[in-house]
């Protein structure tokens, strides 16, 4: 249920390559660990990404790009467009989206809508779509409520709080809201759409915070990775030094597990 | 579908923190002393039955000793003392009760049933908040607004319920030491222990002997304290039938009396309502403390464009709420304080099926022994029910709808009590208005069941006389004032 994810500027194909390597064995000493949600990089690592991935037997690994105009948004439709199709065409199999928190904050909802829905079917059948609200821009609930609605009508497969790049990100209030959102969506419709909380989970504890809201809100049938995801990339060192201890009996320094 | 892959571990708060005694006397001027009878009744955990301890059955000799150790402190030593002075013993208690929260939480959750998670988080913080707020005043009265020099009247006989028995205790006793009041106080018989552990606080708190008398029993002691010529002032809480009581044993006498009784609370809900919050809003207003809450939600007012939503995310939460032991701090709904009140409670739910309401429980494994009530709701409920009109003090919800905001305030206000109310409305308008109409003393708007210290609280009707908390709870234990 974990998303491997590396936004900065500063990636290198051999930042890809090794968090690519981590992606299918997160724990080099334990083979029983499963391999990660998917991994999470920009539109021209996607690649390599992938390339790397399908050698080192991560062929059932999806490769995630962020798009259009990831983190702001603030581009026009055609560079969008065209960002996206780029992605997919480098074989990334999830599209991450970020909604226009411009045109929301100013009114035009339906501007946010045709734009989700244009990327949308750019995706097509090709790729799986995730609506970075950026819940942190949009501010108050009522909003986030509004935002979630907007994505899932438009043809989203999934919402998704943050970039990464704004603080507050995942809050267990906003997760809330996203959930109770899809929860009636699907009442509503008989569609199940995703959430990924991102940004600001760090440990097990944090994680078990979220599942738990998930399990009481969406129901336990979102308890799964289709459609679930928590995109934090320092939960997973926690999760296996929480892992490790079930066997040891004690909690390791971070010396036992990989920084990438 | 994936079932229950979440199996919450039981996250049971340890028991050990706080000692009971095998048996109790009276608390009177600073001594734990037998009871004139010899007579002791036990006093169980309403979770399991188990017998927890033996407390004396106070008879009228008990009574009067207290009244008159209350009378001799409030003569020789607290009249005099200093109203900053008695400010500093108020803060001290108050941060005492910090000090020992967990203890007081723990034996709260075991005596009365009610879950851990409440008694840690509001019955034990709130009791404290209490004794700080009015520690505050005691020497600041003549800024109250209550006259330049208000005079305490004396010796307070306080009788306490079992809903909230430390909090109704810091309800009763802080306004009365703040005011330079004695007290002689009589908690609810199946509730003594933690009036009993707060007269070990007294102690600590160096209180001069007297100024605090327990005298525990049932309603046999409680008659003997409101009859008692010498005292000045009865507060009482408790139900609108003893309340009765009260008032024609007090009338004539010339002493003044607080009540605070039963209600019928309206929840109501518009549809243009936050939805899911207002759900939350009507699971708390019914279900906090099983619904032993005098300003329970009891009644929910849906309007009805919207009933049919509403009721089944209502009973989609319901399945949610976890029901078992009080000392789980998972646990939302704890056991029903006694048999009696169960047997109470399950006879107007039963009245409720037989004139003709839908019931409905949430399903859930109640333990074998001990008293329980699962969360219920009857729909389809009318005016002429004995559910719409009687109190219930359960965790039992009867669900009415209504066409029009005017029938709403008809319907929330036709009921011989008043106490409290609940509106759920994104319209700020529509909350004031409804506010001026609902005849209850107490209006939540977008949340319920909020308690503040500095906040009067009391009722309507017959929901009782007087306030308790804030300015307006001063007066009520200040001569000339009110």
């Amino acid at each position: 249920m974990v998303d491997l994810t590396t936004l900065e500027g500063a990636d290198t194909p051999g930042k890809i390559r090794s968090l690519a390597a981590k992606a299918v064995r997160p724990d080099p000493t334990d083979s029983t660990v499963p391999h990660v949600g998917a991994i999470c990089v920009y539109n021209d690592m996607v690649k390599i990404a992938r390339t790397h991935l399908d050698q080192i037997g991560g062929v059932d690994i999806p490769v995630a790009a962020v798009a259009t105009a990831f983190p702001s948004g603030r581009a026009s439709i055609a560079v969008k467009l065209r960002d996206t199709q780029d992605a997919i065409d480098a074989g990334a199999s999830e599209i991450d989206m970020v909604i226009d928190r411009g045109a929301f904050l100013a009114g035009q909802l339906g501007e946010v809508f045709s734009e989700i829905k244009a990327i949308k079917e750019v995706c097509a059948d090709k790729a799986h779509l995730k609506v970075i609200l950026e819940t942190g821009e949009l501010a108050t609930y009522d909003n986030v409520r509004k935002a979630s609605y907007l994505a899932m009508l438009a043809g989203a497969d999934f919402i998704k709080t943050s970039t990464g790049k704004i603080s507050p990100a995942a809050t267990p209030s906003v997760v809330l809201v996203m959930l109770e959102a899809v929860r009636d969506f699907h009442k509503l419709t008989g569609k199940q759409i995703g959430v990924k909380p991102a940004g600001g989970i760090r440990t097990t504890k944090d994680a078990i915070k979220q599942l738990v809201l998930v399990n009481e809100t969406a129901g336990p049938e979102w308890l799964t990775p289709e459609l679930f995801r928590i995109g934090a990339s320092a939960l997973l060192n926690d999760l296996l030094l929480q892992r490790m201890k079930l066997k040891s009996g004690h909690y390791s320094s971070t010396n036992y597990v990989t920084v990438d | 579908m994936v079932n229950e892959i979440f199996e919450y571990a039981p996250a049971p708060e340890s028991r050990s923190i706080v000692k009971i005694e095998k048996e109790y006397g009276h608390y009177i001027a600073g001594k734990f002393v037998a009871p004139h009878s010899k007579k002791r009744f036990a006093t169980i955990n309403p979770a399991t039955e188990e017998v927890l301890s033996k407390v004396a059955h106070g008879d009228a000799t008990d009574i009067d000793k207290a009244v008159k150790a209350a009378r001799s402190a409030f003569v020789k030593s607290w009249s005099k003392t200093k109203p900053k002075e008695r400010a500093k013993y108020l803060f001290r208690i108050a941060r005492i009760l910090q000090e020992r929260a967990r203890e007081f939480a723990v034996l709260e959750a075991l005596d009365n049933g009610k879950p851990i998670r409440e008694t840690r988080d509001i019955d034990i913080p709130l009791a404290a908040a209490h004794f700080f707020y009015h520690a505050g005043w005691a020497d600041k009265l003549e800024y109250a607004g209550l006259g330049q020099s208000p005079k305490p009247y004396g010796v307070v006989g306080q009788i306490i319920p079992w809903n909230f028995p430390l909090l109704m205790l810091s309800w009763k006793v802080a306004p009365a030491l703040a005011t330079g009041n004695t007290v002689v106080l009589k908690p609810a018989e199946t509730t003594p222990l933690t009036a009993l552990l707060f007269a070990q606080v007294c102690e600590q708190a160096g209180l001069p002997a007297g100024v605090v008398n327990i005298v525990t029993g049932d309603g046999k002691t409680g008659a003997a304290l409101v009859n008692h010529p010498d005292i000045d002032k009865v507060a009482f809480t408790g139900s609108t039938e003893v309340g009765k009581l009260i008032a024609k044993s007090i009338a004539g006498r010339g002493i003044p009396a607080t009540l605070e009784l039963g209600g019928k609370g309206a929840n109501i809900v518009f549809a243009d309502a936050p939805i899911d919050e207002a759900v939350e809003g009507i699971i708390n207003g019914i279900f906090f403390n099983q619904g032993h809450v005098c300003c329970a939600g009891s009644r929910l007012l849906l309007q009805e464009s919207i009933a049919d939503d509403f009721l089944g995310k209502l009973q989609d939460r319901m399945k949610k709420i976890r029901v078992g032991d009080p000392l789980d701090k998972n646990t939302d709904l704890g056991a029903i304080n006694s048999g009696a009140q169960l047997a109470k409670i399950k006879e107007l739910s039963q009245s409720g099926s037989s004139e003709g309401a839908d019931i409905w429980s949430a399903p859930c494994e109640l333990p074998k022994k001990g008293f329980w009530f699962p969360p219920t709701i009857f729909t389809g409920v009318t005016q002429a029910h004995r559910i719409a009109r009687e109190e219930i003090f359960g965790p039992v919800l009867s669900v009415l709808t209504f066409r029009t905001p005017q029938e709403a305030m008809e319907k929330a206000n036709n009921t011989p009590f008043g106490l409290s109310a609940g509106i759920w409305t994104e319209k700020g308008s529509k909350i004031l208005w409804a506010a001026q109409q609902l005849k209850a003393g107490v209006i939540w708007a977008n949340t319920f069941n909020k308690f503040d210290p500095a906040s009067p609280f009391g009722g309507y009707k017959e929901s009782g006389w007087g306030r308790e908390g804030g300015r307006h709870g001063l007066a009520a234990y200040l001569k000339g004032s009110n």
